[in-house]
């Protein structure tokens, strides 16, 4: 193998053509074994964010901070933190998942949550015609972005955690360059907004702004439980409540912080990568 | 924490510090009353208007050390406004706790402004009007900080009448830059909040004639989520999990200054494991930070190697904190009362092994950076900060080593199992540049190699967690950590049934961003996202 400048040998992941089996104490979705669950509620008092409904048991996974808090209260040891971590989904909704990782029905469930801009508090983001137009482009969008995609990084209120796992996509070892994956400088060079954090009031008007400032068609992704829902921070008089609020969102990355794998199969899952069963598309070899 | 002494510097200042604590009464007559809260921490009340007289006699006998100023709101209880301002005095470890109470008839709180005596407060002052509305008479700079220019002027959220979630109205100020350098020949250069490249916002302005800045003027605060506000009223147990994400990369340093200031107040004493296993986890953090910034210190100078391998040893590091503890970021690390992961003898092996191999691709990186001319040559004489400034700010950490000021909380202060570990070297640097900075973080990598390697080897046997005892409510704490990016110093006071009645939070970016505008005076704008990246401070824990 070619030696390096420095004299070590590449190591770059080949994650996701190769598939990635976490270490072992790596906690991703929390799992629940409904014959040993007893209802007791337990894991649901002690989430940090109240991210679990018992009876019947669901996580919502964008408020989830994988800390396994619900695992270490729960007395019959019902609850197993998985090593699954491929959790993005395209609407918020599919977040809200069952012991087994199934999403819950919304026809059944009504009080799930629902994205709604609530903060449109500055007459800045009117519901135009481009952004409907937006919505009908989906499908054109997958064939644009499928080889190449621009990012444009945003931090609006995250705890650091979400930006420092974006820096790692550039890294040696992760490297998302090798998939047609760039971060530019600016937002009118980019094809999808990247946003961490809670959206904080002081930068809502900048986050618009540079929502405005890139060309359609336009994604937007939200990272992180704060990107998701304002995760560990919620909503309070300083903003937040995740990037829905303000933003329309195209992809959800749960995590707190999502790993990098996870953040890359979030990405493909945003340029239309991944076929129907989710297993990433190579369809494109150079 | 603050019982278990042992101090090698500034001996001869004790005495008499402790005498001088002793005859305040007698000599300043403007104090109400004393009290001795243990050995090392006295606590005076000063009126409102005595403030000044008071400071101004106690300047010139010691030097004053700011650590941290809690503005309270108490008029339910005990119908005033309580400030507290904790000094260290003279790098002692004995704290000076200045309380003062404002009447709450005053329709406007008002309490004379120290800023003048010490710049180090201006941002804490600042910062009590915008969340409490209590005035700083006489402060040189009374905009409100946290608040931009869009927040109502009669909104103070962290009053306690002020609902945590009500979202106040937008009002158009638009009058935030008012410090504007004008002259022939000067340009104002906007950047930001949203900068190239994968960072945090903040808006800098720079006037520059020509090249080189004449002046810089920074606006931070746009990541404020208000966690102070959020901390109220949670039990302590949840607190947690929002004092790690303070800041993600600095979670254990700010989780572990919680975690002692609670156990602090509760008396309690923790097994000898998990005390080792703290300074394990402490030193992690401050390793995969400076080993991070010296690889984002070459990006500053566009040499592209070193950007590279920093960026592959810090991610060696982050996927072996993962596999020990299940989190990248050592997020749940820290528990009240201990931790919460044990290393079993094969993680410690794993950590061994792992931090070997990391030690000698570091030192080639770091021959292969100090041989290159290009790069020494952009480092050296860059954002320089005189050792005046530094202190005048308070600076702590890194910046504050570079330049001479000889602190650090690990020794001054020591906490968890770092008195098992003396002495710990504490590198020192005069000239105060970008190489001064990175020479103390290469220096600091060494000892927290070394400091790892010793806590792995004598790695007691035990308990990893005792239970924390009770605290009694109102009763409050402090404690101070060295974090990678400097000492972190957060403030408790504890409600009713084990819940956090306010929380003061204050890190090392904190302290330390005020300085970053003056160490850019005079240099060439192109040369900034390098001196910026040298203090490699962080926005979200100071916005918080
Ligand atoms: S945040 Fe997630 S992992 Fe933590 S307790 Fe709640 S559901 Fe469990
Ligand atoms: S999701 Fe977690 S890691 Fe990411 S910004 Fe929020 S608190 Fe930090």
């Amino acid at each position: 193998m070619k030696r390096s400048w420095l004299g070590f040998r590449p190591f770059t992941s080949s994650y996701p053509q190769k598939k990635e089996t976490p270490a072992a104490a790596v906690r991703g979705r929390p799992a629940l074994n409904l014959e040993l669950c007893t209802g007791d509620a337990m894991c649901a008092q002690n989430c940090p964010t109240q991210a679990i409904k018992s009876s019947p048991w669901r996580v919502d996974l964008g408020k989830c901070l994988f800390c396994g808090a619900c695992a270490e209260a729960c007395p019959e040891q019902a609850i197993q933190m998985s090593s699954e971590f491929e959790l993005a989904a395209r609407y918020r909704l599919n977040l809200v998942v069952d012991g087994t990782g199934k999403p819950v029905d919304p026809l059944l469930s009504p009080e799930l949550p629902t994205p709604k801009r609530s903060r449109n508090l500055l007459p800045m983001l009117p519901e135009t015609e481009l952004e409907v137009l937006t919505a009908t482009l989906k499908s054109q969008i997958t064939a644009t972005f499928h080889r190449s995609l621009h990012i444009r990084h945003l931090d609006a209120g995250s705890c650091n955690g979400c930006d420092w796992e974006l820096t790692t996509l550039l890294n040696p070892i992760h490297d998302v360059q090798r998939l047609g994956i760039d971060f530019v400088a600016s937002p009118r060079h980019a094809d999808l907004l990247l946003v961490t954090g809670i959206m904080t009031r002081n930068l809502t008007l900048a986050a618009i702004r540079t929502y405005q400032a890139m060309s359609e068609p336009r994604l937007v992704v939200a990272v992180g439980a704060c990107g998701c829902s304002g995760g560990i921070f919620g909503a309070s008089y300083a903003g937040g409540g995740g990037i829905d609020t303000v933003l329309p969102v195209d992809v959800y990355i749960p995590g707190c912080p999502p790993r990098p794998q996870a953040l890359i199969y979030g990405l493909l899952m945003a340029m239309g990568r991944l076929n129907p069963s989710h297993e990433f598309e190579n369809k494109h070899k150079d | 924490m603050m019982n278990n002494l042992n101090i090698r510097k500034n001996n001869e200042y004790e005495s008499q510090v402790r005498q001088f604590l002793k005859d305040l009464p007698i000599t300043l007559p403007c104090i109400r009353s004393v009290v001795f809260i243990d050995a090392n921490h006295i606590q005076v009340e000063v009126i409102p208007s005595d403030i000044l007289q008071f400071y101004n006699t106690v300047k010139p006998r010691f030097l004053f050390i700011l650590l941290t100023m809690v503005a309270l709101d108490r008029r339910r209880e005990y119908a005033n406004w309580q400030v507290r301002t904790i000094w260290c005095i003279s790098e002692t470890p004995i704290f000076l706790e200045v309380v003062t109470n404002i009447d709450q008839s005053n329709t406007v709180p008002e309490l004379p402004s120290i800023t003048p005596l010490f710049p180090a407060a201006n941002w804490y002052e600042r910062e009590m009007y915008d969340f409490f509305g209590i005035v700083p008479v006489g402060h040189p700079d009374p905009r409100r900080l946290a608040m931009h220019y869009h927040w109502p002027n009669t909104n103070f959220p962290l009053r306690q009448d002020e609902n945590r979630s009500t979202f106040p109205p937008y009002i158009s100020n638009d009058e935030y830059f008012q410090n504007r350098t004008t002259g022939s020949g000067v340009m104002e250069i906007p950047v930001g909040p949203i900068h190239a490249g994968i960072i945090e916002p903040a808006h800098f302005r720079f006037s520059a004639v020509g090249e080189t800045i004449v002046n810089l003027e920074a606006t931070f605060f746009y990541t404020h989520k208000g966690i102070e506000k959020q901390l109220e009223g949670l039990s302590i147990e949840q607190a947690r999990y929002i004092i790690e994400r303070t800041c993600a990369a600095c979670t254990v340093a700010n989780t572990l200054a919680y975690c002692q200031a609670l156990e602090q107040i509760a008396g309690t004493s923790l097994s000898s494991r998990a005390t080792f296993l703290r300074v394990i986890f402490a030193e992690l953090e401050r390793l995969y930070n400076h080993i991070g910034d010296t690889g984002n210190l070459c990006a500053g100078v566009g040499f592209h190697v070193g950007i590279q391998e920093g960026a592959a040893l810090k991610e060696i590091l982050l996927d072996l904190q993962e596999r020990l503890t299940g989190s990248r970021y050592l997020f749940g690390v820290l528990r009240l009362g201990g931790v919460g992961v044990d290393l079993s003898p094969s993680d410690l092996s794993l950590l061994h092994k792992t931090l070997a191999e990391v030690r000698k691709r570091y030192q080639r990186l770091i021959k292969t950076m100090l041989l290159n001319t290009s790069v020494v040559d952009r480092f050296t004489g860059a954002g320089i900060i005189f050792q005046r400034t530094a202190r005048e700010l308070g600076a702590v950490g890194v910046a504050a080593r570079a330049c001479g000021v000889d602190r650090d909380v690990r020794r001054d202060i020591p906490y968890a199992a770092y008195t098992q570990f003396n002495p710990i070297a504490i590198p020192l640097r005069i000239s105060g540049d970008v190489l001064a900075r990175l020479e103390i973080r290469i220096e600091e990598v060494a000892e927290s190699f070394r400091l790892i390697d010793a806590a792995i080897q004598h790695l007691p046997d035990g308990a990893i967690q005792v239970p924390l005892g009770s605290l009694p409510a109102a009763s409050s704490g402090f404690s101070l950590t060295e974090s990678a990016r400097g000492a972190v110093c957060h403030w408790f006071l504890i409600g009713p049934n084990q819940t956090i009645k306010r929380a003061r939070l204050r890190t090392a970016s904190y302290v330390n961003w005020p300085l970053v505008p003056r160490a850019a005076l005079n240099n060439i704008v192109p040369d900034f996202p390098l001196i910026n990246k040298s203090f490699e401070l962080c926005y979200s824990c100071l916005d918080r």
